[in-house]
């Protein structure tokens, strides 16, 4: 079996008489970037509470590798702490004896190195973000689970946080990533987990969840989809052809992420 | 047990940052000097009374009386204090986020507690100390009265206004800052009221009344401490006075017996331990 930073098995949780997880199976192997997926009240953020311990689930079974970092989806830091305060505070409690060099190195990953000694009061709420995802990476963690990391990032800062989660792949950290921004998953995760009302719906690599491609011939009764990619086109239209038909055009199509999850997510059109 | 220390010097760098010691220390040097003019006015009317030979020792009756409002206010000041300083410390400060980030870490929820606790029980009780032997230090300068028992009567002071941050912790697991601490300070009004019922009951006499006031004593121990405290401060004053300091201005004093202090630590043992049990089961 490979090592794993994330297992979770018929994970359920009841608030009250509201399922939020009906069993849930969540694997993740060390150094593995996990995106999770969802709609809002899916029970992303319940299964990622969970993980970390600050939410006790009804049901299954929960095994989480440690050091880990976290990021919650709503967090604050005191507002009268600098930046460089706050890490030296989870250094403290994480026991991390990285000193000055690994606050500068975090800082410098989430673009606020000129920024060690602003109090948290005076940073903007991307700017905060950041610095709780530095906050998530002290102590060298082993596991990162990160609540939408990137809602109150501008575009910029979404871009920060891409290459971040490049950097953690190099270095052998396993994430788990609940965010609603697809193309985000799609460029960086390497498995993708989608999950509805408590339980997954679909799960896979993104190019598996995104399936084959499809090619659309148009004719003149209309379009017709055929399987295949590029390299079927010259076939399906010479046996077209043979056939009697007229090709008016020819698309070779790919379903995207997007498709996946509006297909398999209920209402979600 | 290090977790405890970070997270109790964390809350106590929150207290000096956002200048909340500061505003307290200047506001009881304020205080500290309105307390000494008082006390100066009040030797100072009494020298008439001196010389009258009617078994009254007034420099006794105004120095415990004084030092007994003191010790009111003090207490109180101290209860607001601890109030402050825990009443958003699980569900406050969980809902505004704070909490999170903390309590994930290997620390955990039980030393979060004890060093939340360890930091407003520290303030608390050495504010309390600070007020009440500032005070006798003023009273004993000015009208050269001081008390007999000084120790008894500040560990006494010190030890309601930790059980008050205790109590304060628990109800900070259930109730958001607002309405825990308007419940802390509620239940501290209730125990004064149960002790002046009591000490009125002991006057009458009326059992009923004293009954009250010692259920109150049992439930709310911080309040028979401060009685306690006030017995200390005047038992020994003799005759006439004695009989009239001993009903005091706020709260009469009252000998709540040897089981007193035990039963203290027993119930803050047991208050912090249910607040750890009820942390312990709750989703944040
Ligand atoms: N503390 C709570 N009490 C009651 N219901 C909750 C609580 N937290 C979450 N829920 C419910 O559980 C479901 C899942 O919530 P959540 O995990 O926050 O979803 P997501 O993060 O995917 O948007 C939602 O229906 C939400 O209303
Ligand atoms: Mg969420």
């Amino acid at each position: 079996m490979s090592p794993r930073a994330l297992a979770i098995a018929g994970l359920r949780k009841r608030y009250g008489r509201h399922d939020a997880l009906r069993g849930v199976d969540l694997v993740i192997g060390e150094g593995e970037l996990v995106g999770l997926l969802g709609p809002n009240g899916a029970g992303k953020s319940t299964l990622t509470k969970i993980a970390c311990g600050l939410v006790r689930p009804s049901g299954g079974e929960v095994a989480v590798a440690r050091p880990f970092g976290y990021l919650a989806e709503l967090f604050r830091f005191p507002g009268w702490c600098t930046a460089d305060e706050v890490l030296v505070l989870h250094q403290r409690l994480t026991g991390s004896d990285g000193g000055a060099r690994e606050r500068g190195e975090l800082l410098e990953l989430v673009r606020l190195e000129g920024e060690t000694t602003t109090r948290v009061e005076a940073m903007s709420k991307g700017m905060q973000q950041r610095l709780g995802l530095a906050q998530a990476m002290v102590g060298s963690p082993r596991l990162l689970l990160l609540d939408e990391p990137t809602s109150a990032l501008d575009p910029g800062g979404r871009r920060t946080v891409r290459d971040l989660l490049e950097e953690l792949r190099r270095r052998g950290v396993a994430v788990l990533l609940n965010t609603h921004l697809l193309s985000e998953v799609e460029q960086v995760c390497d498995r993708v987990v989608i999950i509805d009302k408590g339980l997954v719906v679909a799960a896979g690599t993104p190019a598996e969840l995104e399936g084959g491609s499809g090619v659309e011939v148009e004719l003149a009764g209309g379009v017709r989809r055929f399987e295949g990619g590029r390299e079927d086109v010259p076939r399906i239209v010479a046996e077209l052809v043979a056939a009697g038909e007229e090709v008016f055009g020819v698309r070779v199509t790919r379903s995207t992420l997007e498709d996946v999850y509006l297909d398999t997510v209920a209402d979600a059109r | 047990m290090s977790g405890v220390w970070i997270v109790a010097q964390h809350a106590l760098q929150e207290a000096l940052r956002r200048r909340v010691l500061l505003v307290v220390l200047v506001l009881t040097v304020v205080f500290g000097g309105l307390y000494a003019w008082g006390c100066h006015a009040l030797f100072d009317d009494l020298s008439g009374f001196r010389d009258n030979d009617d078994g009254l020792d007034a420099t006794a009756l105004a120095g415990s009386t004084i030092v007994g409002l003191a010790m009111f206010g003090g207490l109180f000041l101290g209860v607001v204090l601890a109030t402050f300083l825990t009443a958003g410390a699980v569900r406050g400060d969980a809902e505004r986020g704070l909490l999170q980030p903390l309590v994930v870490r290997p620390l955990g929820r039980g030393q979060y507690l004890l060093g939340r606790f360890l930091a407003a029980a520290t303030v608390a009780a050495l504010y309390v100390l600070l007020v009440y032997f500032g005070a006798i230090l003023i009273t004993g300068a000015i009208g050269d009265w001081w008390p007999a028992h000084p120790f008894g009567s500040a560990f006494r002071l010190a030890f309601g206004a930790v059980l008050v941050a205790a109590l304060s912790l628990l109800g900070s697991v259930f109730l958001g800052a607002t309405a825990n601490g308007i419940l802390m300070l509620m239940a501290y009004g209730a125990g004064l009221l149960a002790g002046l019922l009591g000490a009125i009951g002991d006057a009458i006499p009326s059992p009923t009344l004293q009954h009250i006031a010692s259920t109150a004593s049992w439930v709310l121990p911080f309040e028979a401490l401060y009685r306690d405290a006030l017995r200390l401060l005047v038992q020994d004053v003799p005759g006439v006075t004695g009989a009239i300091v001993q009903l005091g201005p706020l709260g009469g004093s009252h000998d709540a017996g040897p089981l007193l202090i035990p039963w203290a630590i027993v119930y803050l043992a047991l208050v912090l331990a249910a607040a750890g049990w009820a942390f312990a089961r709750r989703d944040l």
